[in-house]
Order: C-alpha cells, then structure tokens, then sequence
C-alpha cells in the first residue's frame, strides 16, 4: 500500500526555520488582533453615534469583512490597492486584510455583546454627571469586553489560521510561506505539511487554553 | 477605471469560475451536513468519554488551516497513496470533513437545547428512541441550529475560495488569470467581490432575522 519513502529526519532538520515561521504567524495574528480590536470599538462608536454616515461607514466595513472570502480581502489589499499605486510588502497586506476581517467580525461580537448590557447603566452613569464618552469608556465598554471575552478567542484562533492566506500575497517568512518554501526545495510535502499542521495545532490549543486560565484569573467575582 | 478590455468570453470563463465556487459548496455543505448530524448525535448519544477520540478529530479539523488540509490530503492520496484522483475530489472530501466537524458542533447544540424533561415525557408516552428524535428533537433542535447552520454554509462558500492550491479553478482563481492577462486588478477584484457578496448577504440577513424572529418563543 505505501510505495512512499517518509523522510522525516529531512523535514524535521528545517523545524528550527519552520519555529521562526511560526513565530512570524504568532505576531501577525496577535497584532491584527489588536488592531482589529482597535477599529471594532472605533466602528462600534460609530454605529452609537447616531450620525447616518459613520454609521454607515461601521455597516458597510462590517457587511464587506463578513460576506467576502479572507482571501479576497487580503488578495484586495495587496493588488486592489496596487491598481491605485499603493504597493504594501507582503507582511502588511496581510497584517492589514486579517485586521480588516477581524474589525468586521468582532464589531458585530461587540453589538451583540452591548445587547445583553442593560441600557439603564449608561443612563445611570449619565445622571452621575458623566459625559457620554466617559460612561462609554468606564461603564459600557469594560462590560461589553468581557462579555464578548470568548468570541475574541476564537476570532484570535481565526487569526492565526488566516495567516496561512498570505499564501496568495507571496508572503514568505510566516510558517505556511517558510513550509512551501522549503517544500519547493525539497518536495517532500506530505511530511512539511504535516509538521506546520502540528505546529499550528499545537498554537491554537495554547491559545485557547490560556484564554481560559487568563478568564478564569480576570473574571473571577 | 470602467473601460475594460473584458469580452464576452472573459465573462463567460468568470461564470464558470462562479459556477464551480457553488458546485464545490454545495456538495461539502450537503455531505458535510450528513456526515455532521451523524457525528453530532454520535457524540450526544455515547456520552464525552467514549466519543473521545471523534471529538479530537474534529478538533483537529478545526484548528489546522484549511490550506494545509488541502495539502496535506492533496499530497496523501496522490503521492503517499499513490492514487490518482482529481484536485475536485479532494478538495470536496476536505471541505465536506470541514464543514462535518462545524456542524457536528451546531448538532450537538442543538440537540442539548432541547429540555430532557420533555424528552422523558416522549419516552414515557411509549415513544421509541427513533420517534423521539424524529418527531420531538428534530423539530425543536432545528430551530435553534438552523440559523447558525446557515452561517456555516456561507462560511464554507468563502473557504472554498481556499480550492485553488489543488488545481480547481473557481470564481477567485479564474479571477486571479483574467488580473495576469488584462492588468485590471481593482474591477476585476470588485466584481468577483459582488458576486460573493451578493450571494452572502440576502442569505446571512436571512439568517439574522430567522434568528430573531424564533428566539421569541
């Protein structure tokens, strides 16, 4: 059945690269995160302000970021704003196509989360004689963070499994560019491939399980 | 910007590239949904101990990019395997076990939301475990799964844009040939973007007010 030589030891002597590589996706997909973080609470503003076209702006973001293929967001970055003149190394585009899909996803985790916060505690902080952006910043936002706690979890899971899309950008230092690098060298697929699966398997495990002993230390009542 | 050199048979050649984008989902998403209700009940009805090992691997689905996944079976089954198989199949098996260990999740969700109360009820009415499921789990348990069901299908509409690294060539890739021959990047882009957002959206909107409106009782 198996007519096929594995080599192993040949794919595990690039494991040193292939970490690097790893270490590369791992700072991509925590700084989009941030990012993401960032311009989600910026388009969640927006969408409060009652202003028509901020909160158009939040909408539109949020509806594009979520019914397009990551791919074509990243694939837009790169060469869609390669047709205006702006020419982004591959790291950016990707830094920025993940950003912009997760400010889209987690914009819409943090409406969700704003629902299950009772109006009242913004009116109350409001009568204390806070403006509206204080009680948004000390009142709203804190809660609204926790509650969506989880779903950033998985949104920073998703991150690092998109990092594989720079793929299409020839971005080449991250691990899955590092893996077919290497693999264009040395055709041994099976056994390259198999070990960045591992690797990435062994990542998004971390992930979760440090959110989870992270929440249980920081939510504790 | 909208003078384009695209011709009838650029357009036509993009509509094929659509065309395989919806074969390819819905052929993962229909296996992909049986083959997810069978694990989802599987794992409901043996308990967490003895579904273990099943859980591990639909775990593994989930935490590996789907582009390795399509390597790596790509690479398994032509040259480990040595059987010669269409990029197609492979990337329809890969995307089927994907959608499977999704929607074995939204199953089991499913199936848990429905109260054990009112199961025993059925139970003790003379139902068989058989009509229990059929005529009280599933009518309840869908309720609660379908809309995130739905966002499942067109999540797996946007990864199968992933199927181009096994030679299929669908509406992003064909994409992808018609920007190296015509050198228009930004509209060719922005209408392979609509389609897919054209198809999405009205869907994923349904889906939110299905959500809303069933939640209510």
């Amino acid at each position: 059945m198996f007519n096929y030589n594995f080599r192993w030891n040949q794919a595990l002597n690039s494991l040193p690269q292939m970490l690097e590589g790893a270490l590369v996706t791992i700072e991509i997909a925590l700084l989009s995160m941030l990012i993401g973080i960032a311009v989600a609470i910026l388009l969640t503003v927006f969408r409060l302000s009652g202003n028509r076209i901020l909160s158009a702006i939040a909408t539109t973001w949020v509806e594009i970021a979520r019914n397009t293929p990551a791919l074509f967001q990243i694939y837009m970055v790169h060469f869609g704003l390669g047709g205006f003149g702006i020419h982004l190394s591959p790291f950016l585009s990707l830094l920025i196509g993940i950003a912009f899909n997760n400010a889209g996803y987690l914009a819409e985790n943090f409406r969700g989360a704003l629902k299950a916060i009772p109006d009242t505690q913004a009116r109350a902080a409001r009568s204390l004689g806070m403006s509206a952006g204080k009680a948004f910043r000390h009142v709203v936002m804190p809660q609204m963070l926790r509650i969506s706690f989880l779903p950033m979890t998985n949104q920073m899971v998703w991150a690092i499994l998109m990092t594989s899309l720079g793929a299409v950008v020839a971005m080449n230092t991250d691990l899955y560019g590092v893996t077919s690098e290497l693999n264009a060298r040395t055709f041994r697929t099976f056994e390259l491939f198999a070990i960045a699966a591992v690797i990435f398997y062994v990542i998004t495990k971390a992930i979760t399980l440090s959110a989870r002993v992270l929440a249980a230390r920081l939510f504790r009542y | 910007m909208f003078d384009t050199a695209l011709n009838a048979n650029d357009l036509i050649f993009l509509a094929k590239g659509a065309g395989m984008t919806l074969v390819v989902t819905a052929i993962s998403v229909f296996f992909g949904t049986v083959l997810g209700i069978v694990f989802g009940v599987f794992r409901y009805q043996v308990g967490p101990w003895w579904a273990a090992p099943l859980t591990f691997v639909l775990d593994v689905f989930r935490s590996i990019p789907l582009l390795i996944q399509l390597v790596l079976a790509n690479a398994f089954v032509t040259t480990v395997l040595g059987i010669r198989i269409s990029g197609f199949t492979v990337a329809c098996g890969v995307l089927s076990l994907y959608t499977a260990a999704y929607c074995a999740e939204i199953v089991r969700g499913g199936i848990e939301s429905v109260p054990l109360t009112l199961r025993r009820a059925a139970r003790s009415l003379g139902l068989s475990w058989r009509q229990d499921m059929t005529n009280i789990v599933m009518p309840l348990a869908t309720r609660v799964a379908l809309p995130s069901w739905i966002g499942l299908a067109l999540g797996v509409m946007k990864d199968s844009a992933l199927v181009y690294i096994v030679q299929v060539v669908e509406l992003l890739k064909s994409t992808q040939i018609l920007i190296t021959r015509l050198q228009e990047p930004l509209f060719l882009l922005m209408v392979c973007g609509a389609f897919y957002f054209l198809i999405s959206f009205p869907i994923a909107r349904f889906g939110g007010y299905l959500e809303k409106r069933w939640s209510h009782d």
